[in-house]
């Protein structure tokens, strides 16, 4: 059963001035699925995600190269005009923090009507009843009453459906959720994740979901990469990754967090710290801090090994 | 022995066109010399308005705060002084917390300059004792904050902590910025110098996996109240307050699946709290009493619990 894939990231590399943020990451996500992203800061995933949309700040930023595909069409060579009929109508985003994506001085029904006057209909009056519908569909109670809202008359977690709101607007066939649940409280964050799962199991929307949130990962995605040092270095099966994880580094954090652990023992920690970009060492990146370093470790950077299922960059996995 | 007693401590806000937020109600709780004390809750639940106003950062409404037996909350400027070199904090953002003007050496010999203690010299010495102590290298002392990693900057505001020997540390949110490989870490060396040195710490987090390993007791906040008080592993293994049981089942947790029961709606407003148990509008087990009558916070067979479903 291979589907062909939706989005496809084929050795991308990234720079900000002359540093090197992206340093050859591949990826693919296909219709349907939810795919995490998970790392460490500074490890490329934001940035990543943004050269989707391609939202980066060019410059300083700076696709040296690669490519990315969604459903054939080669989104590095578009024009102003095909990515405004990309982002939005096909993929959409939402970010950690709702309050500063959203437009403080706009309702949040006509924040939600403008993208689909943009996109969809040039009716005022269907726009509005459109975004109604949407805040209905992202579980705000008293849709119309919202509708009629500011963003700082909201709270965290209703910003955040308002969001997903204005991201659904068009239907998109993936949705990019940079660190979604992050700023909210836990409570608040299993809801809006349930809404995500609930919206791609109705919708058939692909979702790329980027954390720092093992736990967040293991639960709602099908598929995880795993980033760091500007690399994706395990890519696998949800349940295959958190069982059976093969890179060290992977390994490393699934047994450094507190709830892998009983209780007042010492965690086996990871030492040192995550190499920002432009000081990241030869070879792998995480052979400082890598307990099963090798003398190639330090030298050349693995190759991408395994199989479609389970692909990693280590040379001394697990 | 009990080192700090907070009976009944609370704190209200005064806002615009006299409205009133009660951050902090009736709060009791004390904490034994060595032990540590997690305090755990979501946003709004006043974990962070109980931790400062019990070092008065912030100036308690109401209520006492027992340290060694003595009240703390009228005390004057000049009286608090001595008692601060034993109740010490440590904030979330070690970005925020830390003077970037100041080279290190500077940042955590001040609180021993403040407070008068030794000579320069002996000042120095200490300092140089206490990056040893953090695990951070003897040249960080000429160095600035920006210099360092968010990891490192976490143990030099732990290493000011420690400069006046204290006997409590409230530790707020102190692992909560930090990336998951130095999240480990510095959970590591809390521990390891609360051991070492007997320390007492009250942990406030909103991260419930992160408290249970470092803590004895933990107490669940919610609006401004202690909902549930208990043994770490107790109230862990068999939560007996709905939101406790809501808040434990809300963390994922890797290995396991979704699907678990999800807690409707938000925290209230606290300028504009619930009647009646402030968790009733969310609570799975509502009953008609909870929207009339606050449960009062009362021992049961294990821990404490503010609820209508247990003995009142």
């Amino acid at each position: 059963m291979t589907q062909s894939p939706l989005l496809t990231i084929d050795d991308l590399w990234i720079d900000v001035g002359s540093r090197p943020v992206i340093e050859g990451v591949s990826l693919s996500i296909k219709p349907g699925e939810m795919l995490g992203l998970v790392g460490e800061s500074g490890c490329g995933k934001s940035v990543t995600a943004l050269s989707i949309m391609r939202l980066l700040a060019e410059p300083p930023m700076h696709i040296r190269q690669g490519a990315i595909h969604y459903d054939g069409q080669d989104i590095l060579a578009m024009s102003n005009l095909e990515l405004e009929q990309l982002r939005g109508n096909q993929i959409a985003m939402i970010f950690q923090e709702p309050m500063t994506s959203l437009n403080p001085v706009f309702t949040i029904g006509d924040q939600i009507a403008e993208v689909v006057l943009l996109h969809k209909t040039s009716d005022r009056a269907k726009a509005a009843r459109r975004a109604v519908e949407l805040l209905d569909r992202v579980g705000i109670p008293a849709p119309e009453k919202a509708a009629q809202k500011f963003p700082h008359e909201m709270s965290g977690g209703q910003r955040q459906r308002a969001m997903i709101a204005i991201a659904l607007a068009c239907d998109p066939q993936l949705l990019i959720a940079d660190e979604p649940t992050t700023a909210l409280d836990v409570t608040v964050q299993a809801q809006i994740l349930e809404l995500i799962e609930d919206l791609r199991g109705e919708m058939g929307m692909a979702v790329l979901l980027i954390t720092h949130d093992l736990g967040v990962v293991s639960q709602y995605c099908g598929r995880v990469a795993v980033m760091y040092g500007g690399r994706v270095v395990e890519e696998a099966p949800a349940d295959e990754l958190f069982t059976n994880p093969r890179h060290r580094y992977t390994e490393a954090l699934l047994r450094t967090i507190p709830a892998a652990n009983p209780p007042g023992v010492e965690l086996p920690a990871i030492p040192g710290t995550v190499p920002p970009p432009g000081a990241r060492p030869n070879g792998c990146a995480f052979h400082p801090r890598c307990s099963f370093c090798l003398d190639i470790c330090t030298e050349e950077m693995p190759e991408l090994t395994g199989d479609d299922h389970h692909r990693l960059r280590c040379w001394n996995a697990a | 022995m009990t080192l700090l007693e907070i009976k009944n401590l609370s704190k209200i806000y005064h806002g615009k066109n006299g409205a009133k937020v009660q951050a902090l109600s009736d709060v009791s709780l004390d904490i034994a010399a060595g032990e540590v004390v997690g305090v755990v809750g979501e946003s709004g639940c006043g974990k962070s308005t109980l931790g400062r106003s019990l070092l008065r950062l912030i100036e308690p409404s109401g209520g006492q705060v027992l340290f060694e037996g003595q009240d703390i909350v009228p005390l004057k400027k000049s009286a608090l002084k001595p008692m601060r070199r034993d109740l010490q904090i440590i904030f979330q953002d070690p970005f925020g917390s830390l003077n970037p003007r100041h080279k290190v050496g500077k940042v955590i010999g001040e609180p021993l300059e403040v407070h008068g203690i030794g000579t320069k010299q002996q000042r120095q010495e200490k300092v140089r004792e206490l990056l040893d102590l953090v695990g951070l290298p003897q040249n960080a002392i000429d160095r600035h904050p920006h210099e360092f990693s968010g990891g490192q900057r976490q143990r030099i505001a732990i290493a000011r902590a420690l400069a006046l020997d204290p006997k409590l540390i409230v530790a707020d949110e102190a692992v909560s910025a930090l990336d998951v490989s130095i999240q480990s870490q510095i959970i590591n060396l809390i521990a390891k110098l609360q051991k070492q040195l007997n320390i007492s710490i009250l942990f406030i987090s909103h991260d419930l996996s992160v408290i249970r390993h470092v803590s004895d007791r933990i107490a669940i906040m919610y609006l401004g109240r202690i909902v549930e008080m208990g043994e770490t592993e107790e109230v862990m293994q068999n939560p007996q307050h709905p939101y406790t049981q809501s808040l434990l089942s809300a963390i994922p947790r890797v290995g396991e699946k979704r699907a678990r029961t999800v807690l409707a709606g938000e925290v209230p407003d606290p300028a504009n709290p619930p009647s009646g148990c402030a968790f009733h509008t969310r609570c799975p087990k509502v009953m008609d009493v909870c929207k009339q009558t606050r449960p009062e916070l009362k021992a049961q067979t294990q821990g404490a619990v503010a609820c209508h479903l247990f003995p009142q």
